[in-house]
């Protein structure tokens, strides 16, 4: 087992020096990221074609994703409430071994216990019991989590047709899902099962996303009519986000460097 | 001694008069946060709510400060005129963003949970967006600008970790950088947003 995970970090690290080597070449934006340790930058190593990509996507969310989250805004609340907590329990799958990774060792013990009882007295995750016997819902963790955690840089940062932004790091995590680190692409996917379909896996993705945009609706009307360049706010947070998330910060007097303000008095 | 006394007492209430109380970061948000819920579930038209909206941000809110920092490293080679004209634009373009961004909420309810303070300038305040069947709870955090705690000012919300006067300058700082560096790129995009 240990032999198959390291050939598989192996892997991926190679595949993660290869792209960052070959989108590096075209590097031209650069963007702050704040870390700990002070500030670095991430590029944007295609912007001309991400911005295009970006544009696909956003005439995609208005024709397909921003109507069906409004029509799934609509369904009564307790069904909602029940289909994004069966949705987050399915992400146990991921965030535990990502917590074994991170030697988060309480988060993983917590969420394994989240998902057991969840899964079953709480039926496949539509009740969060769990939280009920005060066993607290955790930040979910990934595999591009996991590798900026173990020090690998985001390399460039680019948009993807469909799935939106991301970076050359949180594209290798996410391989790893299809590569066996997601135990629900395992049972619906990779593997034939009598229990379930593979258009079950991309199912709960779709639903994810239109679980996500439902929440998101007005917040995003708002970044968008306030925005003067909207590729560039989406960029600047989904930033942020995954250093927060990397960082498992959760005091905004951690994240923010006030060196960035020492200049304005 | 009539005369003494009343020169004692108009001594007093001059003093008291520039006694000024540091005001608690906590209370400047509850503040502005219980006279906006006010404005918002009012009847008032959009119009008139937009315009007390601007009032509590003008006073309030460091537009200047948040401008400044927006600008980043271009703010070094701006000169005197186009920082002036710069002030305006963003003054506009902020209260513009500001309040579209907040008319289209009835009642938020935020409740102040904490503050850190982090130096002698600068004052975390930690509250809660409360949950409302349509979303869910969100976490917001309030940098508030110390350095005269008599008079505290907003410069930054920081939404579930996101920082949005980050996020604005690094918005500012690409309209500049994809037009060569150009500011006056910023000002032409700022003055479209306004006739928008």
């Amino acid at each position: 087992m240990n032999k198959i995970f390291s050939i598989l970090i192996i892997i991926l690290f190679s595949q993660f020096q290869l792209l960052n080597a070959i989108a590096a070449s075209d590097g031209e934006v650069e963007i702050s990221s704040k870390k700990s340790d002070g500030q670095k930058v991430v590029k944007d190593c295609f912007e001309t074609v991400n911005r295009g990509i970006f544009a696909f996507n956003q005439g995609l969310d208005k024709a397909l994703f921003k109507p069906l989250a409004k029509g799934y805004r609509k369904l009564p609340q307790p069904i909602r409430s029940g289909t994004s907590n069966a949705l987050n329990n399915l992400g146990n799958v991921v965030t535990i071994p990502n917590n074994i990774l991170q030697g988060q060792i309480k988060d993983a013990s917590m969420n394994s216990l989240r998902f057991i009882i969840n899964s079953t007295l709480g039926i496949a995750g539509i009740f969060d019991v769990a939280s009920y016997y005060g066993i607290e819902k955790r930040d979910r963790e990934d595999y591009g989590q996991t590798l900026g955690a173990l020090g690998v840089g985001e390399g460039c940062y680019f948009v993807l047709p469909v799935l939106g932004p991301t970076t050359v790091r949180d594209s290798i995590g996410s391989l790893a899902n299809v590569a066996g680190g997601d135990a629900w692409y395992n049972v619906t996917v990779a593997n034939n099962t009598q229990y379930f379909n593979e258009s079950d896996y991309y199912f709960t993705r779709v639903l994810s996303g239109v679980d996500f945009r439902a929440k998101n609706l007005e917040a995003f009307d708002s970044l968008e009519n306030t925005s003067i360049d909207l590729y560039a706010s989406i960029r600047s947070l989904y930033l942020q986000d995954r250093q927060r998330k990397i960082e498992n910060i959760d005091q905004a007097t951690e994240t923010m460097s006030d060196e960035d303000w020492e200049e304005i008095d | 001694m009539k005369i003494l006394k009343l020169v004692l007492v108009i001594f007093v209430s001059f003093l008291s008069s520039n006694i000024s109380l540091a005001k608690n970061p906590s209370d400047l948000i509850n503040d502005i946060v219980n006279e906006a819920s006010l404005i918002l579930k009012s009847s008032d038209p959009v119009e008139s709510k937009i315009i007390k909206l601007n009032d509590i941000a003008e006073r309030s809110v460091d537009i200047n400060g948040i401008g400044m920092y927006a600008l980043g490293k271009h703010k070094k080679s701006m000169s005197e005129d186009e920082k002036t004209k710069y002030k305006k634009l963003f003054k506009s373009y902020f209260l513009k963003s500001f309040s579209s961004r907040l008319v289209d909420y009835t009642d938020p309810k935020i409740n102040v949970v904490s503050q850190k303070k982090i130096n002698e300038k600068y004052t975390i305040v930690n509250s809660i967006l409360e949950a409302t069947s349509k979303r869910p709870q969100v976490k917001i955090d309030w940098r508030i600008y110390t350095k005269n705690p008599d008079k505290p000012l907003i410069r930054d919300l920081i939404v579930e970790g996101l920082s949005l006067a980050r996020t604005q300058k690094e918005e500012f700082n690409s309209v500049i950088q994809n037009n060569d560096g150009n500011l006056n790129s910023l000002f032409k995009t700022l003055e479209e947003f306004l006739i928008k």
